[in-house]
């Protein structure tokens, strides 16, 4: 509130107009960063930017403090154009300890702010930090002739800031990420409002601590006060408001949107969502915000293991509501099974896989693509199943409604492919009226005189007929099924009719998918050919591209399975293709195998996102045929691509 | 229960499907199908209200053969199945059937998480100590030294007894019967009426890889002297004379003795109580031929059912929220507006 009037008096320092800023908040994971992060976002968005951002986090809940491995860093990219990714190069880094000045400094453009918490940069910090004994970072001229480095006693200007207010030391210390959280509201001209008012809510209000409340609220505005009064900082930026169109706004994660979405679902088709979950990494969230959607009749269901819940969606969709299973890589490897018996008994179910670093436990906290072979070939048997990738953290929201149509016009499971860099990353969404969401109710059947449980309709789906309709009663199964009658039957020419018939099941619902649009150029050179949570970078890297003159388009799959029924033409209508993607080539393998084209491939497997630069190597080295003749594939390392070993 | 009484009377053949039952020939399968399908038309249970859930085994077959809506679903995940339906409609009836390879061994986990939740789902557990469908391996339930295809050398695994892992995980209901045994109807009739899981589990003769496992509780000359049947407040009498009884040595541990030697009398005996969890354990850990084996319902206690919970926190929120709507849902959050 206070600031408002503040920002009045601030005018003693120049402010500076920029088109976009990325700010990138570290240090170690009990250091409140994300919500740092995630306030910043907060303020961001409803002040009108656009925003985009990266939360990245170890796998630990409190890793050791002090080390690199600790070290917990959220980015956001705001600007006042429209962005797509969380950005390249931080212009601003926060780093509250020495291990998060070691993990992320490199990432700094040259003559970026580095704003250090010096009250931590001591011996015992630098050591755990793995910095040579007498060797301080801030003070190589390695580092201060490359970036502004400010250094700020965080902790001690914190710990005098609220020594009067009566609280314990380790209280007080949890405050810091506020007062950091101010200067950076300060550098970046944003109001303190909206975090006010969230510190009030939540700690004030819900956790029922005012006394907390006014502490971190003091540590904000003396964070901000400091940045205003100290003459540390040459200037301080504006990023205006973002050219957007009008509307209702929100800021929304991936992991937030696929929730929503799903109950929207529910509501659009008439059937009640039966989410059942076992807890898993990055997928958690969903199952956390269904469970606050009870009053919209979702019911979740927190299963004893990952097998359990895939059933019981099944269980739930055989008695007539939609059954709904959440989880990652590891999760789908364990519920493979049962997904094959949702295909074998055709009932609709929606599996989210939110996508995390693999094999295996893996990366669980960093994003990767490397499900998209598991999720379109990966059961026994010929199993085909419907897939969808959402391409941002909003579009989550509409995956999951197309996903649950789908899945129950007809009567097949769906595996959304998130991934964690669109499930915990965020962006403004701008918010559909209701009226704007296509209704698409869902009948049961209800004809006992012309029911065959097998029978099929024009999708090829056969009828949904739930327990508790008299006249109905029929037995499903993994056995294979009779065609028409459902009866079990080992006959070898009903089994070859039936498994072209869940083929062609799946084919069915291309009808139903727009023909893919190049975005960029409809023909030429180059085509990038993508999928999923990359839509971001790409776009922006073939904008770039053609703005230098390239004749390059890109083309974004959001259906893997079925894919668009042009998408063959698509590609015809360029001389060569590039797929970049977060893992070791599954959609090259998918395309070259589909269509005999001899893409290459850009795989990033670092758990983390492409970097614009890194695309836009990769472009140049297809576009001058500097692409080395005998390699498939290039990697990207050190921010640059590079033939792989 | 009948919900309509116009509705015809249902005869037990009116609960049997269209498809030929290809158990094998003597197989103690038959013989619960047919107790099962008699109970359910004495119940006048409707089929379109019934949902059987089965994973995979002998058993598991179960579902094709009743004129009712089934799943016969994958190996040991039939709790979690039924679990879904009764979330999704807590109106069915819903039955399960399963096997000691199913239930016990690949699918134990959710057998244990079923019981605990005490979803309102009966649960038929047939018991053959061997591996049927898969020609002849041992159980978890198989006994120690047991010869099979995969034990030559003969079993070294200790078996598990079910009704003690089932009282273990908080089941509501706990009985045992046989699948030759008149008792069946009875057991199978208590498990119907239950409200909550009901853990039914049924020696159930494999007439090909393990015949007679379970004779010493078949044969006539002999069964009255190796099982002993339980009712409620009545004292643990058996034998085919009724002369013998259970009675406590100590505070933890059964004997059986003899009514007429040493002035033993009836109310020297253990009572059943089916409300008394110590005791059903108790129980459940005689065994042939150390004990008589005890049939019929061990325990039984009533409780609330997971899915009936669950709809309640779904009521008590639209009533302390409103019912969403698409509308609330779109603008629910810190919402701004952006303008021209």
């Amino acid at each position: 509130m206070a600031v408002g009037t503040q920002e009045k008096n601030a005018s003693s320092k120049p402010l500076q107009e920029l088109d976009a800023a990325v700010v990138r908040f570290a240090g170690d994971s009990g250091d409140g960063m994300q919500l740092a992060g995630t306030q910043f976002t907060d303020t961001s968005a409803i002040f009108g930017n656009d925003v985009a951002t990266l939360p990245d986090y170890p796998a630990e809940i409190r890793a050791p403090a002090g080390t690199v491995a600790g070290v917990s860093g959220f980015q956001i990219n705001f600007a006042a154009k429209t962005i797509h990714t969380p950005g390249d190069e931080v212009d601003a880094l926060i780093a509250m300890n020495p291990a998060a000045f070691k993990a992320h400094i490199s990432d700094v453009r040259s003559g970026g702010i580095v704003v250090v918490n010096d009250s931590e940069f001591e011996k015992v910090n630098l050591r755990k930090a793995g910095y040579a004994e007498g060797y301080n970072p801030l003070d190589d001229e390695k580092f201060t002739t490359r970036y502004k480095v400010v250094r700020v006693p965080i902790t001690r200007l914190n710990e005098e800031a609220l020594a009067e207010t009566g609280m314990g030391s380790k209280d007080i210390g949890r405050c810091k990420n506020m007062f950091a959280l101010g200067i950076v509201f300060w550098l970046y001209d944003r109001p303190l409002t909206v975090t006010e008012d969230y510190l009030n809510d939540y700690f004030g209000k819900v956790k029922k601590k005012p006394q907390i409340a006014e502490a971190n609220i003091k540590a904000l505005r003396s964070g901000y006060y400091f940045g205003e009064t100290a003459e540390l900082f040459p200037a301080h930026w504006r990023v205006p408001k973002a050219q957007v169109q009008s509307g209702k706004y929100r800021k929304i994660t991936g992991n937030e949107a696929a929730a929503m979405g799903l109950v929207a679902a529910g509501e659009l088709s008439g059937k009640q969502i039966v989410y059942c979950s076992y807890p898993i990494t990055p997928a958690s969230d969903i199952l956390h915000a269904l469970a606050t959607y009870r009053n919209y009749g979702v019911k979740t269901f927190q299963a004893e293991d990952e097998i359990a819940a895939v059933c019981a969606a099944i269980g739930a969709s055989f008695a007539g509501q939609l059954g709904v299973t959440g989880t990652s890589g590891p999760g789908v490897a364990l519920k493979t099974e049962a997904i094959g018996l949702a295909i074998m008994t055709e009932l609709p179910m929606v599996i989210v896989n939110v996508q995390r670093g693999g094999p295996s436990t893996g990366l669980p906290t960093k994003t990767e693509q490397s499900d998209l072979f598991q999720a379109v070939l990966g059961r026994n048997g010929d199993a085909p199943l419907v897939v969808i990738a959402p391409q941002s953290p909003a579009d989550c929201f509409d995956a999951a409604i197309e996903a649950s149509r789908i899945a129950m016009q007809h009567m097949i499971p769906v595996m959304i492919l998130s991934d964690g860099y669109i499930a915990n990353g965020a962006e403004p969404w701008r918010i559909p009226s209701a009226d704007s969401l296509e209704r698409f109710e869902i009948k049961n059947a209800a004809d006992p005189d012309n029911f065959e449980v097998y029978g099929r309709n024009e999708k090829l789906a056969r009828p949904w007929a739930i327990p508790g309709t008299p006249g109905m009663e029929h037995r499903l199964g993994g056995l294979e099924k009779q065609h028409l009658t459902g009866n079990v039957s080992y006959d070898p020419e009903n089994h070859q009719f039936m498994t072209e018939m869940r083929r062609n099941k799946v084919a069915k619902v291309a009808d139903s998918i727009p023909p893919l649009e190049p975005h960029g150029e409809a023909s030429g050179d180059l085509l990038l050919l993508s999928w999923g949570g990359t839509y971001g970078s790409v776009i922006t890297a073939v904008d770039r591209a053609r703005a230098k003159g390239h004749k390059v388009g890109a083309a974004h799959l959001r259906h893997l399975c079925p894919m668009p029924t042009n998408l063959g033409d698509v590609i015809k209508r360029f001389k060569k293709v590039l797929i970049p993607e977060l893992n070791a080539g599954q959609l090259r393998m998918i395309i070259r195998g589909k269509f005999l084209v001899d893409a290459k491939g850009l795989n990033k497997v670092q758990g983390k996102p492409f970097l614009i630069e890194e695309l836009d190597q990769a472009i140049e080295l297809m576009l001058n045929d500097q692409w080395p003749a005998d390699r498939e594939y290039l990697m990207p390392s050190n921010h640059k691509v590079t033939v792989p070993g | 229960m009948p919900t309509d009484t116009d509705a015809p009377v249902l005869k037990a053949k009116d609960y049997a499907s269209d498809q030929d039952v290809r158990w094998c020939p003597g197989c103690g399968d038959y013989a619960i199908l047919n107790q099962v399908r008699k109970v359910f038309a004495k119940l006048q249970i409707p089929t379109h209200e019934t949902v059987f859930v089965s994973g995979i085994g002998c058993s598991s077959r179960f579902p094709y053969y009743m004129n009712t809506y089934g799943m016969h679903s994958i190996h040991g995940r039939a709790p979690a199945v039924a679990t879904g339906v009764k979330i999704a409609n807590p109106n069915l009836n819903v039955w399960l059937v399963t096997g000691d390879g199913d239930g016990l061994s690949i699918g134990g986990n959710h057998l244990m998480h079923i019981l605990r939740r005490n979803v309102n789902v009966k649960i038929l557990l047939f018991n053959n100590e061997i591996y049927g469908l898969t020609k002849g391996q041992y159980s978890p339930t198989s006994p120690e030294g047991k010869k099979t295809k995969s034990t030559p050398q003969g079993s070294i695994d200790l078996p598990l007894t079910a009704l003690s892992l089932a009282l273990s995980v908080e089941a509501s209901f706990v009985a045992r019967c046989v699948d030759v045994d008149k008792d069946i109807t009875r057991v199978l009739e208590r498990a119907a009426a239950h409200k909550g899981s009901a853990f039914v589990e049924i020696y159930q003769d494999c007439n090909v890889f393990n015949h007679k496992a379970f004779e010493y509780a078949t044969d006539r000359n002999t069964k009255e002297d190796s099982i002993i049947r339980l009712e409620h407040g009545k004292p643990l009498i058996f034998g085919k004379d009724r002369d013998k009884g259970i009675r406590l040595n100590g505070a933890r541990k059964c004997e059986v003795v003899n009514l007429n030697d040493n002035g033993v009398k009836e109310d020297d005996l253990l009572f059943h109580d089916e409300h008394d969890e110590s005791l059903a354990f108790l129980l459940s850990r005689m065994k042939h031929p150390e004990f008589p084996e005890p049939m019929g319902v061990f325990y039984s206690i009533s409780d609330d059912c997971y899915e009936d919970l669950l709809e309640q926190q779904v009521e008590q929120e639209i009533e302390k929220k409103g019912r969403g709507t698409l509308e609330s849902l779109l603008n629910e959050g810190a919402t701004y507006d952006v303008a021209s």
